[in-house]
């Protein structure tokens, strides 16, 4: 047996790229119908596409606005500080990457970096006071572009993830004011649209807080999106709890750890990875939902695109504006897909 | 067995008058028994009535409604603290083995010692590793539990268990869900542990092993002890009508 198929050959016309296309894509008559419509249309689209993009488009707008896109009103003089920030995250990915699988020593530091890294960027981002001769205030009320996409996405996904995932445990507490709490924050912000939570988020929010925190536009901005992720993400995490068997519960019971134990070593860990794609799914639509805060006056990315064809000279250059922004969108969100895939397979998902 | 002399603190385990209800199911209606140290008792009898429950109480895996239950000097009340003293000197193992799945089988023994016991991590593998040596897998210690087959799931279990060093190990028919040619291996590591003079409650079917090293039986069905006697006794004179009847149903085949 195991000497036959060693020596015997599959058939010919099973293999090379000709078999590859026969078996594929010229199996049977409709195949062969399906296979050239298929091939007329991405013809049709593509020399569209391609020909308006390389001769008819005038990507001026673009080019010359290109620093506008990228971090709006940011003043000029002080973009270097956003450069910067972006190297210490281009450096610490590397670093991550570098030593992905690592153990004990180089991986607490590279957690340690991470932590530091996020103060740190928002210090030289911001700036200390107005009169400091050293990194000068900007207000984060003046970022806009991509850096303000960025940060609101970035804050709101770190912020809206701790908070929804004590929402989920809260849902299933014990305690019945917690858990009637949780749930009804959880199913009220589900029932209304993002949009009306971040009008609210700029209304409501100085009301809450005392006096003395005054928020800026973006702050509540960032809050209303963090609440509002929070829920999602708590239902995805509820969803990962409701998954582990009772029997992971009683068998840490059983060796004797306590409840927070038992949550955090046993139960979170594999709740949080059997949803880590539910969990990045919300999170690109968070990133995208982050286009709302037009409606409050802030400038993201999209907004500056549309503020920029605003000008005179570059009047009806919308397509060029938005299909820039969109090529930016696609590379972001693709660039969190693929990384949750890579993270989906290091970690097991599914393996069991 | 190894603890001969009378002493205030022989008996490990004391039940009295145990009652619990599952809603308006009356599951254990009064159970009364005390369990000396070092002795390793087999619990069988019918599915349903009653088995799993009763063990899973001494732990606080259950809650008790009624009666004492005292392990080891402590009593079970709603103290947590006293929830958690017990949990740490019962080792349990389950029938469906439940290893923790996301960690390797060297970390499932080490988990407590770590967390729990506050040993070391060095410490923790070592005695982690002798373990896996007693139970005879050491060379799996770096695979994850799905790697391994029922068997060798299960000698982790028990080995994750040891590694708190309990005065006293549950076991909950840990090799119902064995495909057969791999019970030998799990009861072989059972038998030894019995040998070495460690407190056992076993609930279990297989009456070779309880022929082999248990000091006494225990006949459960409807939420109570039926009849209870030393090993030979219960298998040549068994006195109720409801244990012989179970007896000669499982001898049969
Ligand atoms: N969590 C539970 N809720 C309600 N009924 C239960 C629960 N666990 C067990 N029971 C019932 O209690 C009875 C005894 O179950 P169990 O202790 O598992 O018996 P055994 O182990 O002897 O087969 C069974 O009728 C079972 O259906
Ligand atoms: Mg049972």
């Amino acid at each position: 047996m195991a000497v036959q198929s060693e020596t015997m050959k599959p058939p010919r016309s099973e293999v090379g790229l000709l078999g590859w296309l026969k078996k594929n894509l010229f199996s049977t008559w409709y195949n062969v119908l399906l296979t050239i419509f298929s091939a007329a249309f991405i013809y049709i689209v593509l020399r569209a596409v391609i020909t308006w993009v390389v001769r008819d488009a005038r990507w001026a707008v673009v080019t010359t606005n290109l620093r506008v896109f990228m971090i709006g009103r940011y003043p000029r003089d002080e973009a270097g500080r956003v450069l910067v920030s972006l190297g210490i995250i281009v450096l610490m990915t590397a670093l991550t990457w570098v030593f992905r699988k690592a153990k004990g020593k180089p991986r607490r530091w590279l957690v340690i970096g991470w932590l530091l890294s996020f103060p740190l960027i928002t210090i030289l981002l911001r700036g200390f006071s107005r009169e400091s001769p050293f990194l000068p205030l900007v207000s984060e009320d003046i970022w806009s572009g991509l850096l303000l996409t960025l940060v609101l996405a970035i804050v709101g996904i770190l912020a809206s993830f701790p908070l929804g995932v004590l929402l989920a445990l809260g849902r299933r507490s014990k305690l019945p004011i917690i858990k009637v709490l949780c749930t009804m924050y959880i199913e009220t912000i589900r029932g209304v649209p993002l949009i009306s939570v971040l009008f609210m988020s700029q209304l409501m929010l100085p009301l809450f807080l005392p006096p003395e925190i005054r928020l800026g536009t973006v702050m509540r901005a960032l809050t209303g999106m963090a609440l509002f992720s929070a829920a999602y993400t708590a239902e995805n995490v509820r969803g990962g709890l409701a998954s582990i068997p009772i029997g992971q519960y009683e068998a840490a019971r059983a060796v004797g750890l306590n409840e927070a134990l038992v949550m955090g070593l046993i139960v979170l860990p594999q709740a949080l990875r059997a949803v880590i794609p539910a969990i990045v799914g919300q999170f690109i639509s968070l990133f995208k939902d982050t286009t709302l805060v037009v409606i409050v006056g802030l400038l993201d990315l999209l907004g500056i695109a549309k503020a920029v064809t605003a000008q005179k000279e570059f009047i009806g250059l919308h397509k060029e504006a938005y299909a820039f922004t969109a090529v930016i969108f696609f590379i972001c969100c693709f660039t969190m897909s693929y990384t949750s895939r890579r993270l989906e397979q290091r970690l097991g998902v599914g393996e069991r | 067995m190894q603890n001969e002399n009378l002493n205030p603190t022989e008996d490990i385990i004391i039940c009295r008058d145990v009652h619990k209800w599952f809603g308006d199911f009356h599951v254990l209606q009064g159970v009364n028994v005390t369990i000396k140290r070092g002795e390793v008792v087999v619990v069988c009898g019918p599915s349903g009535g009653g088995k799993s429950t009763f063990i899973r109480t001494i732990n606080r895996l259950e809650e008790h409604q009624r009666g004492d239950i005292i392990v080891d000097g402590i009593e079970l009340t709603s103290d947590l603290r006293n929830i958690h003293a017990i949990q740490r000197e019962i080792g349990m193992v389950f029938q469906s083995f439940n290893l923790f799945p996301h960690l390797k089988v060297i970390d499932n023994v080490t988990l407590a010692p770590f967390w729990v016991r506050k040993w070391s991590k060095v410490e923790a593998v070592k005695v982690g590793m002798e373990l896996l040596e007693r139970v005879g897998i050491p060379e799996q210690a770096d695979k994850y539990p799905g790697q391994l087959s029922g068997g060798q799931q299960q000698r982790v279990a028990i080995a994750r268990a040891l590694a708190m060093q309990p005065k006293i190990m549950l076991f909950d028919e840990p090799t119902s869900a064995l495909d057969p040619e791999m019970i030998k291996e799990v009861l072989d590591v059972m038998v030894e542990l019995a040998r070495s003079g460690m407190t056992m409650i076993v609930v279990t079917h297989e009456m070779g092993f309880a022929k082999e090293v248990a000091n006494r039986i225990i006949f459960f069905s409807d939420g109570n002890i039926v009849e209870q006697n030393t090993t030979e006794e219960f298998f040549l004179n068994p006195r109720e009508a409801r244990t012989k009847l179970f007896l000669s149903q499982i001898l049969t085949h």
